[in-house]
């Protein structure tokens, strides 16, 4: 009956998607614009670029990085960032000699407030299976050459901590203000498989 | 369960592609199906968040892997609306012109047994043994760590024991700890000695190690 093998092709998933928004809305069970509120949500406010903003604090005020790296959460809901998968927030501090890298095996775990809803890489069977297994070469393949000597630890975020990494700021910003030094902070960098770099 | 979202460790798969400003939504539909999650999870209260993961782990497993991200999530919404009795099976397939593929039901005997650890066994620098569960029904324990011996690094704060929340026992609240594992305790031949794994673990996953 469902299996996907046989021979007859399932609808297409926009018709699927469609089939089963119509049905529930025909119940009556569907509260006017609800559909609406939630994707203009996730697509406005759940955004890496919150992330960025206190990436950028955290470079520039030793006080703030401070108590973001003692208690992620409270120092994400400082400046705003709060709510549903950012409950528990933990943040990974990248050094020159450890780098931190961010997964979700099982499905698709993701700090919302602060890294938006994941891009489909990060949910792809393809990352997920390899990051834990084999972190130094994929990364390497994903653009982030880590010299041998540095040590990498992979977070599995298997149950309800939510993790960010605090990627290292990059030389050549001496000076810059903490708007400029939000503008070049990237989702990749605050998961992990990337660097920031300005040169 | 031991299924096929269990991804992590697994040989065989090939590049990652990153895709450069991509956006939250590829398609309308993709929106339309995060709304409608939650619409069953805080409006309707259909099923919570750890049903949720388990109808999509229920997924044939050449389906889950030839599914994107949002097909797994309307197949699993669908399955579980479906199973709650809100929408027929029938009504979808009606609705959508074609056959509309949803999930295997929840197995008989589902979860593991144990008593519930209401106070954190474990500190900082204590070293554990994962237990070697193989639950049928849903579990947050991956399978690369079972029977593997770590130390935990953290202790957070108690949640809700997902093994008990997707199958509708009563809330059951245990702390979860984040373990590292040396990547030689994990993949044996091949790992380097400066690579660690960090897994968040409940408490009723864990033994005391020596």
């Amino acid at each position: 009956m469902s299996d996907p093998r046989q021979r007859v092709s399932p609808a297409p998933v926009a018709e699927r998607a469609r089939a089963l928004e119509e049905a529930l809305v025909a119940k009556e069970i569907v509260p006017e614009g609800f559909i609406d509120m939630v994707t203009a949500r996730a697509e406005q406010e759940l955004s890496p670029r919150n992330g960025a903003r206190v990436v950028a604090r955290a470079w520039v005020d030793v006080g703030y990085r401070a108590r973001l790296l003692a208690d992620g959460t409270a120092a994400c809901a400082e400046l705003g960032f709060h709510g549903p998968q950012g409950e528990y927030i933990v943040v990974l501090e990248n050094t020159p000699t450890l780098h931190n890298v961010i997964v979700c095996t099982q499905c698709s775990c993701t700090a919302w407030p602060v890294l938006g809803l994941p891009p489909d890489w990060y949910k792809s069977p393809e990352y997920r299976a390899r990051v834990v297994r084999e972190p130094r070469a994929l990364l390497r393949e994903m653009g982030l050459d880590l010299p041998e000597g540095v040590t990498i630890r992979v977070w599995d975020t298997t149950a309800e901590t939510r993790y960010m990494v605090l990627p290292l700021r990059p030389p050549g910003t001496e000076g810059w203000s903490e708007e400029q030094l939000a503008g070049i902070v990237t989702r990749e960098a605050m998961i992990g498989v990337a660097k920031i770099d300005v040169s | 369960m031991d299924g096929i979202h269990d991804l992590g460790g697994m040989s065989g798969f090939g590049a990652v592609n990153v895709e450069r400003g991509e956006p939250v939504f590829h398609q309308t539909w993709e929106g339309r199906v995060f709304g409608l999650n939650a619409l069953g999870v805080a409006v309707l209260t259909a099923y919570n968040v750890d049903e949720y993961r388990h109808s999509v782990e229920r997924m044939d497993p050449v389906h889950y892997l030839a599914a994107s991200y949002y097909e797994r999530m309307l197949t699993g919404i669908a399955t579980l609306l479906v199973e709650k009795g809100v929408v027929t099976h029938a009504e979808l397939e009606a609705r959508a012109g074609g056959r509309f593929p949803i999930s295997r039901p929840v197995a008989p005997s589902r979860s593991i047994d144990v008593s519930p650890r209401e106070s954190a066994r474990f500190a900082v620098g204590d070293t554990a043994v994962v237990r070697d569960i193989h639950p049928a029904g849903h579990t947050r324990v991956p399978r690369y760590v079972r029977g593997k011996r770590g130390v935990v690094v953290h202790v957070a704060p108690r949640f809700s024991f997902p093994d008990a929340a997707a199958h509708g026992s009563p809330l059951r609240l245990e702390h979860t700890y984040h373990v590292q594992f040396q990547a030689a305790e994990l993949w044996a031949e091949a790992a380097a000695s400066n690579e660690v794994v960090i897994v968040d673990l409940w408490d009723s996953y864990l033994e005391v190690g020596s």
